[in-house]
């Protein structure tokens, strides 16, 4: 059973590799428990969206 | 035209700087791809198809300048364990570190606030990894063209973009999530 951060790396990873069969699976089974890493996620794939608009932000 | 050229000017230098964080090769890169945009000017009707286009020969510039300059980062910038704290001795997270909702984030990024905190925690970030992220993440290499520049594996790659999400992300919670900017009224 993956922790928590076990399961990060591979949250930063699959952003940059397509993870195995048994990676997905288990970082699959960990988020659907953790509520914590579930939020952590979506805010890695949030700085990912922010990061491409950085260039062509408005301020 | 050409004030709309001048007007770039000021957010391709910034642009620049950060990921270069050399104030000249900064300045130097910026000048040549205007040049560029403006032996070019003709062929673009509007701003945005400008402001795109030039962004766009400013990246490669930026790109050219820093595969000359990094060869072999060292992984351990951000030392291996920096992050432990975050985790209990079981690798879970701590009560009060545990990542809590950030609501809406996406409508942070209207707020130009909130992008001087992005730009600030991007600086706090150890050089080589900021550099690593941003090629990755504003230029959009992939991670194998990364490491392949930079004469570094693959698993490091890897392990140096974690660490520095892992630190970009604590940076904007602290910063800006925390403390009420992602509810901020526009």
């Amino acid at each position: 059973m993956l922790n928590c951060k076990e399961a990060t790396e591979l949250m930063s990873q699959r952003l940059d590799r397509e993870l195995s069969m048994s990676q997905k699976i288990g970082l699959r089974l960990h988020l659907m428990l953790c509520a914590g890493c579930r939020n952590y996620g979506r805010q890695m794939d949030f700085l990912r969206q922010v990061s491409r608009k950085f260039p062509q932000r408005e301020d | 035209m050409e004030n709309d050229i001048a007007s770039l000017q000021g957010d391709m230098l910034k642009f620049a700087r950060i990921q270069l964080r050399d104030d000249s090769a900064a300045e130097d890169a910026v000048q040549e791809a205007l040049a560029a945009a403006l032996s070019n000017r003709k062929s673009f009707e509007s701003r945005s198809r400008l402001k795109t286009w030039v962004f766009g020969i400013l990246k490669n510039k930026i790109v050219d300048i820093i595969r000359d300059r990094i060869r072999s980062p060292s992984v351990e910038e951000i030392p291996e364990h920096a992050y432990d704290d975050l985790f209990d001795e079981n690798g879970r997270w701590q009560e009060d570190t545990r990542p809590a909702d950030w609501g809406n984030p996406e409508k942070s990024a209207s707020n130009g606030q909130f992008w001087q905190i992005f730009e600030l925690c991007l600086t706090r970030l150890p050089e080589n990894a900021a550099r690593i992220f941003m090629m990755r993440e504003m230029l959009g290499l992939e991670t194998e063209e990364i490491c392949k520049e930079l004469g570094i594996s693959s698993t490091n790659c890897w392990v140096v973009l974690h660490r520095a999400r892992m630190g970009l992300r604590l940076c904007l919670n602290e910063r800006w999530f925390k403390s009420g900017g992602g509810n901020a009224e526009l």
